[in-house]
């Protein structure tokens, strides 16, 4: 076996599960927050990247177009909490991820019937002067002799923003007010409210703050692949990554990510010959997270239930 | 006046579990039989092969996602995989089996039966699994259905372009069309196979719901664990669900490849048409066997009826993009609304409905 192709299988293994982790982590938050299983987060990547597009498209420049977009992202946000889970509360939660279907289904024909359902390709590079946004790949042998391996740029670059994305979504959740009552109400909505957490208030933020994350989450999909109905299908990688990782925990996501994206890219390589054909990406990922969930059926760091009757 | 229980005197316990007790039910099924069996097949073919057939094949796909998520409670976004495996098993049994043993209805059969066993080995995660974990398995199913007989042409006999049309022959079964005279291709004589089929079926699912088995599935959907303390096997009843369930999925999936679009085809057994079916769950009402078809009918027949307003109205305004868009937010917003206001679904505001007239015209 050729280890230095096996090295650069899973470096590229990592950064797709990078890619699957920033669609799991909006999930997560709401999840965790509220129990709801958000079946909305495809739709609202494509709905915010989508956005954003149109407006640069038609010239306005990268920074307020990424501002409006998020602005409205916020607006939509409060306004799921709003008008669809507000009323629904108290609700069993197969209801609850109805509704949620029903969001994702409004948002996929609000969001082509306002701007429209062709293909937009998205180049970062032609607004930001970041060097990491050059196509041209990296060639490690020229750092490291022995190492001859490509990485692409805009796979270091979409790690850096989840990193730091997951920095930022740590510090939230561990030294600010909000945090605080974000993780009461993920404690125990009860004893939250008891104590006096604006429950509502709490639901708002975690559905703006899930819409910023789609936004960024979004736009590095969109640079990758493209801007256009396929984002949807963002939402059922995510599923086995969340899956994976355990529904309520953000390291989770990352690792189930990680997981998910080596373990793709490992059985494309070695088992798909097994199967005798190509393809087998569309399904490998879910057969992984079925193996592993009949072994741990909360996931890696979900919380195990005791139930009661 | 309509619906009054008036007059209506249980003698017997076989008459306390009658379908339809009242005498007024009981004239408006056997009219809409009449309706159905007469009158429909005599209608505009476009009416058969664009309306009624596929809202046929679709509703009882709806009726067994029905059994399995409205009854059962165990989610799934495998339909249309398991309407897939339904329609090649119809397919390779008709083509590979001898012409004199196998005919249409009983290949449908079959293959209804071959679907319910592949949903069981995609159910039997549920044992281990619980709620929305569960969606992976069912997704994987999906998937993999779909994957499997595109990668191997063999299902396909071969056929390069990925459809495969079904022979003239595969319609006529038992000698019936030299026997009745009828074109047995046409669209009136598959239309009575697939309405036979949809009613008995339905039939059997109402009373499925009704009976022990059913109630067993309702138990785990409320609470498996209280279920279990019963005495209930939990794990039994779970796959029991998926073999019904699928059982009725993969028969849809035959009445849609073989009644209704005349062939073959993998693409339309993609994940759309299970979200598809998902919405005429929901927008139907979840556990209620009429609710799926209201919904069934709703969901189908929505993007028929904007397209008509769209032409007639507005001077063919809307293209087919407008058309799928606004579809997908009426869908949206009526599933939200309907959760809201009446998580009944459709079945819920037909038994409103019901009882309003049950009081009428005096609604004290």
């Amino acid at each position: 076996m050729d280890w230095v192709y096996l090295i650069e299988v899973l470096v590229g293994g990592l950064m797709s599960g990078v890619m699957y982790s920033l669609v799991a982590i909006g999930f997560v938050l709401i999840y965790k927050s509220s129990g709801i299983f958000n079946f909305a987060q495809g739709t609202m990547l494509l709905f915010a990247s989508l956005t954003f597009v149109k407006m640069t498209e038609n010239g306005i420049d990268f920074w307020t177009a990424l501002f409006i977009a998020a602005g409205i992202m916020v607006i939509f946000g409060i306004a799921t909490e709003r008008y669809v889970i507000r009323p629904l509360a108290n609700q069993d939660l197969l209801a609850l991820f109805m509704a949620t279907v029903g969001l994702a289904t409004f948002q996929e024909g609000f969001s082509q019937f306002i701007w429209d359902s062709d293909v937009h390709g998205l180049q970062m590079s032609k607004f930001l002067d970041i060097g990491l946004l050059d196509p041209a790949p990296i060639f490690v042998s020229d750092h490291i002799p022995w190492l001859d391996i490509l990485i692409p740029k805009f796979d270091i670059f979409a790690s850096l923003v989840a990193g730091s994305l997951i920095v930022i979504l740590a510090f939230f959740f561990q030294k600010t007010r909000t945090g605080l009552s974000l993780r009461a109400v993920s404690d125990d909505h009860m004893a939250a409210m008891a104590v006096g957490i604006p429950l509502q208030t709490v639901w708002a933020i975690v559905w703006a703050v899930t819409g910023i994350i789609a936004l960024i989450a979004g736009l590095l999909w969109a640079e990758r692949v493209s801007v256009s109905f396929t984002l949807i299908e963002a939402v059922m990688k995510a599923l086995p990554v969340i899956l994976i990782g355990g529904l309520t925990s953000i390291p989770g996501a990352i690792v189930g990510g990680l997981v998910i994206g080596v373990g793709e890219k490992l059985g494309e390589i070695y088992l798909a010959d097994v199967f005798g054909g190509q393809g087998i990406e569309l399904w490998f990922a879910y057969f992984m997270a079925l193996i592993f969930l009949v072994f741990r059926p909360q996931g890696m760091f979900g919380e195990k239930l005791i139930e009661r009757v | 006046m309509i619906y009054r229980e008036t007059g209506h005197f249980v003698t017997n316990y076989l008459k306390d579990r009658e379908i339809f007790p009242l005498k007024f039910d009981k004239i408006i099924v056997i009219l809409g039989l009449l309706f159905l069996y007469l009158y429909m097949p005599t209608t505009s073919e476009y009416m058969l092969s664009a309306h009624v057939i596929p809202i046929l094949a679709v509703g009882l796909a709806t009726v067994g996602l029905n059994i399995l998520t409205g009854l059962t409670g165990q989610l799934s976004l495998g339909t249309a995989g398991f309407m897939c495996v339904g329609a090649f098993g119809t397919y390779n049994l008709m083509l590979r089996m001898p012409e004199n043993l196998m005919s249409l209805p009983v290949a449908l059969l079959l293959s209804g039966i071959f679907a319910g066993l592949v949903g069981v080995i995609f159910g039997l995660p549920a044992i281990r699994i619980k709620g929305f974990y569960l969606l992976v398995s069912t997704l994987a199913a999906q998937y993999f259905v779909w994957w499997f007989f595109n990668s191997y042409a063999w299902f396909l006999n071969y056929e390069s372009s990925g459809v495969v049309a079904i022979a003239p022959h595969m319609y006529d079964y038992w000698g019936l069309g030299n026997l009745l005279g009828v074109d047995m291709q046409g669209y009136p004589a598959r239309y009575l196979l697939a309405l036979t089929i949809c009613i008995g079926l339905t039939y059997f699912a109402k009373n499925l719901l009704r009976s022990n088995t059913g109630r067993n599935f309702m138990s785990v959907r409320d609470r498996d664990i209280a279920a279990s303390v019963m005495g209930i096997s939990v794990p039994r009843t779970k796959l029991l669900a998926f073999f019904v369930s699928c059982f009725y999925c993969g028969i849809a999936g035959g009445i849609y490849s073989f009644l209704y679009i005349g062939n073959v085809d993998l693409m339309i057994y993609e994940i759309d048409r299970s979200f598809t079916i998902l919405f005429m769950l929901i927008i139907g009402g979840l556990g209620s066997i009429s609710g799926s078809w209201l919904g069934a009918i709703f969901v189908y027949e929505f993007p028929i009826l904007f397209t008509w307003v769209g032409d007639t109205i507005f001077q063919g305004a809307f293209n087919t993009a407008v058309v799928e868009n606004v579809s997908n937010m009426v869908y949206g917003v009526f599933i939200i609304a309907l959760l809201i206001r009446e998580p009944g679904g459709f079945a819920a505001l037909w038994a409103t409905t019901k009882q309003k007239l049950r009081m009428w015209p005096y609604p004290h």
